[in-house]
This record gives C-alpha cells, structure tokens and sequence, in this order.
C-alpha cells in the first residue's frame, strides 16, 4: 500500500516542484501587499474612489480564483495580451489576494486616532510625510498577523495553479500519478507538504504577534 | 458594505445576465452554464450543512470534550485549515479507492469542501461561544440547570447571533470553492465554462457570463446571511439591524 522505496524516488522532483509553489508563493504575495496597500491609499487620498474601489473588491473577492485565473490565461489573448502559465496565475493570485490584503490595510488606518491626522496638519506636514512617518509606522505593526494569515492562505491557493498546467508541487504529483498509476504517494505526500508548511508558518505568525504586542501601548 | 449597495449590485448583475441573454454571441451557452450553475448551488448548499454541523461538532468537542475528543476535534481542525482543499479533493478521490472506498464524485466534493469549511468554522464557533457572557453561565449554573440544557437553552443561542457573520464570509468562500470540483471531472458552472472554452474557443462570452453568474450567487448568499443576522439579533444589543 504505502512504498517507502517509491516515496524516496519521487521526493527530489516533489522538492524541486516545491520551490516553484514557494516561489509563486512569495512573487505573489509581494504583489498582493503592494497593490492592495495601493488600493487602500488610493481610497484615503481620492475619496470619490472609494466606491468604484470597493465595488472593485467586491467584485473580485465574490467570484472564484479558479475563474479568474482561467479569465487572464485564457481571456486576456483574445484582447491581445498573451501571458505564460506562470505569470498569469501569479498574477491571478496577486490580484486576487490584494483585495484581501486592501480591506486589512483599511482596518489599520481605521484604527489610527483622528488626533493623530489632526496633528499632522495642525504641524503643516506634507500628506506624504504624514503617511510615511506618522500612520504607516503606526498602522502597519497591528496588521501583520491578519497579513500573515492572507499569505498562508495564498500559498495553500498555490495548487489551483495546476489547473492552468504550471509544474508545481500538485501538478507534479498527478503527472507522477498518471505515469506510474501510484497517487496515494505522491498526493499524500503534498498534503503532509502543505500541512507542515501551514503549521510552520502558524507558529512563525504567533511568534510575530507575541514580539508587536511587546511594543508600547498606543 | 451597506446592504442598499449589495442589492443594487445583485440587481445590476442580473440585468447584465438577462441583457447578454438577448444577445446570441451569449445566449448560446448560458442554458449549459445554468444548469452548472445548478450544480454549484447544490453543492455549496449541502457543503454548507455539513460544513455547519461539523464546525459546530467539532468547536463543542474542543471546548467541553473529555481530552480524547478534544485531541480528535484538533486534529480534524489542523489538517482540514493546514492543507489545501484542492490536495483534500484530490486526496478523497485519487488515494482513497486505493484503501478500498470508492466514492462518487459528487459525494466526494461535498464530504472535501464541507470537512474544509467546517475546519475554519469551528473556529468561528468556539470564538462565538466563547464569547457568550460569563454571567450567563452562571446565571444558568444558579437555576440549577444541567451542562447540556445550559448549552442547548442558554449558551448556543446567543452564539448562534455572534456566529452569523463569520458563517457568511465561509460560505463564500465555500462558494467560490466549489469551482474546485470541476478538476474532479464534476460538471458544475466552471466544469461547463472549460468545456464549452475548449470546443467552442468563444472565451470571453463564456467567462463574462461565468463571472456574473458567480457574482450574483455570492451576493444572494451576502444579502441572505446580512438579512439573518439583522432578524437574529432583534431583541440583543448587539449585532446590526437591516
């Protein structure tokens, strides 16, 4: 049933796949903070486009991640822009994640005291030195966690990848399946993969959390 | 978001549907992708008793099970949240006839996204019944209540209230999940949207349709869970009213 001797051939290529999914992983979730930072400043700045923004993130947090990432790779030729696997399911994965990633970035510079915005101007500094001295210092730290819980969830979405025949660790395992007829390996495998990683990076958030908590009180 | 923007979206949706319908470039396929739609439907309604029962099950096992059950309820919850659910699917439907049980597609989709979703909701859960008041435990322990009538009568009760909106957020989630089966050769709305992709090569009538019908099913589920919380916490301070 279970064969040692066969999960020891197969582990170099899981591994190998493995670091593509980290490495879809880590492009997308750079993306994903980025864009979705962008989208939460751009509301604050441009207040008429809070509702084409939020209607924006709803949209896209509503339909599945499946179809989306079918729409860039599949959809996006017919309007000229040909993308390789890889890229548009990052990118699907970014664009997706960052409407998460947006509404944790509102709840931050919800979070920050009315006081705090009243003394910028009160001290005429520039909306950018307010930003980058003043709220982002403050906002940032408290939504780590919630952060850190979005790119352990865009990293198990990872498999979804397979769908758009991208080689990693879940395309790999049933291409290893079909040629040998052995899924329970592989595919469990995968599992045990995702699930250590999951707990790893459990642990990592927690440790994160416990040291910002350390900061002083607000 | 307040719910008038909700349902002025469901509404734009539906118009965007019923005005692709007239045209001939889209109504060509919507009559298949309905009927996936069908399927979906099913699926996330079932996943989502299943997913209800467990999470409940399983956060009351965590809670107040003797340590066996609080063992087996933790280790259901850190493997369904810990691995992905398409590795789960695939897992119930490649490697266990293997061992020798052979189920359905279908049976198989709504047993992985339902054990999946359950495993996020009893978190929900056991933070929602924590939540309840210490004074109403006690209340109760005063009235000389026994621990199942304080939990039937009391307790669960008013977690129901704190329990709803978490619920919504994962029953989209298990909505948009359910795009999932489609890699498990289930024919629901994504299943249709490939299929006829492939043999048609007609992508963007296809996936614009695909896309609003999945939006509007997401907003009915928003706006039904919205409506339940604002009739569920009527007569609490607590919660928001329609």
């Amino acid at each position: 049933m279970w064969d040692w001797s066969f999960v020891l051939e197969i582990l170099p290529v899981l591994a190998h796949a493995a670091i593509i999914s980290i490495e879809a992983t880590l492009i997308g979730f750079v993306l994903a903070a980025t864009l979705g930072l962008v989208l939460a400043l751009a509301r604050i700045a441009f207040p008429s486009t809070a509702l084409p923004i939020s209607v924006l993130v709803e949209l896209i947090r509503s339909t599945p991640l499946l179809i989306q990432i079918f729409f860039l790779y599949f959809v996006f030729p017919s309007f000229g822009v040909t993308l390789d696997a890889f890229t548009a399911g990052v990118l699907a994965l970014g664009i997706h994640y960052a409407a998460y990633c947006s509404e944790v970035y509102r709840s931050g510079f919800d979070n920050i005291h009315r006081g705090q915005w009243e003394a910028c101007t009160a001290l005429n500094l520039s909306s950018w030195t307010t930003f980058r001295d003043i709220i982002i210092p403050q906002a940032i730290p408290p939504i780590v966690p919630a952060l850190g819980n979005y790119l352990v969830a865009l990293f198990k979405e990872t498999p979804l990848l397979s769908a758009i025949a991208v080689l990693e660790l879940m395309q790999t395992a049933k291409i290893i399946g079909s040629e040998t007829f052995r899924y329970t390996e592989p595919i469990t495998l995968v599992g045990v993969f995702f699930l250590a990683m999951s707990l790893v990076s459990a642990t990592l958030i927690r440790a994160v959390e416990r040291l910002l908590n350390r900061r002083p009180a607000r | 978001m307040g719910i008038r923007t909700l349902i002025v979206m469901l509404v734009a949706s539906l118009l965007v549907i019923a005005i692709l319908a007239t045209q001939p470039a889209y109504s060509l396929f919507l009559p298949q992708l309905l009927e996936g739609a069908l399927l979906t439907a099913q699926i996330t309604v079932l996943g989502a008793l299943l997913a209800v029962v467990m999470g409940v099950l399983a956060a009351l096992g965590k809670l107040y099970g003797p340590a066996p059950v609080r063992w087996l309820a933790n280790i259901y919850i850190e493997i369904f949240r810990g691995t992905s659910a398409l590795v789960q699917l695939f897992w119930l439907f490649f490697v266990l006839p293997q061992f020798g049980i052979s189920l359905e597609a279908y049976t198989v989709a709504v047993l992985a996204l339902g054990l999946n979703i359950g495993a996020y909701g009893a978190e929900c859960a056991r933070g929602a019944i924590t939540s309840v008041a210490r004074g109403q435990w006690e209340a109760a322990t005063a009235l000389n209540m026994t621990r199942g009538q304080m939990l039937r009568r009391i307790i669960l009760p008013q977690a129901f209230v704190a329990m709803i909106p978490p619920w919504g957020n994962l029953f989209i989630e298990l909505l948009k999940s359910t795009a999932l089966v489609s890699l498990i050769t289930l024919s629901d709305l994504a299943f249709k949207a490939q299929e006829m992709n492939q043999t048609t090569m007609k992508t963007i009538p296809i996936f614009t349709l695909v896309l609003v019908i999945y939006l509007a099913m997401s907003l009915v589920i928003t706006i039904g869970m919205r409506y339940l919380e604002g009739r569920a916490s009527r007569g609490l301070a607590r919660g928001r009213t329609v």
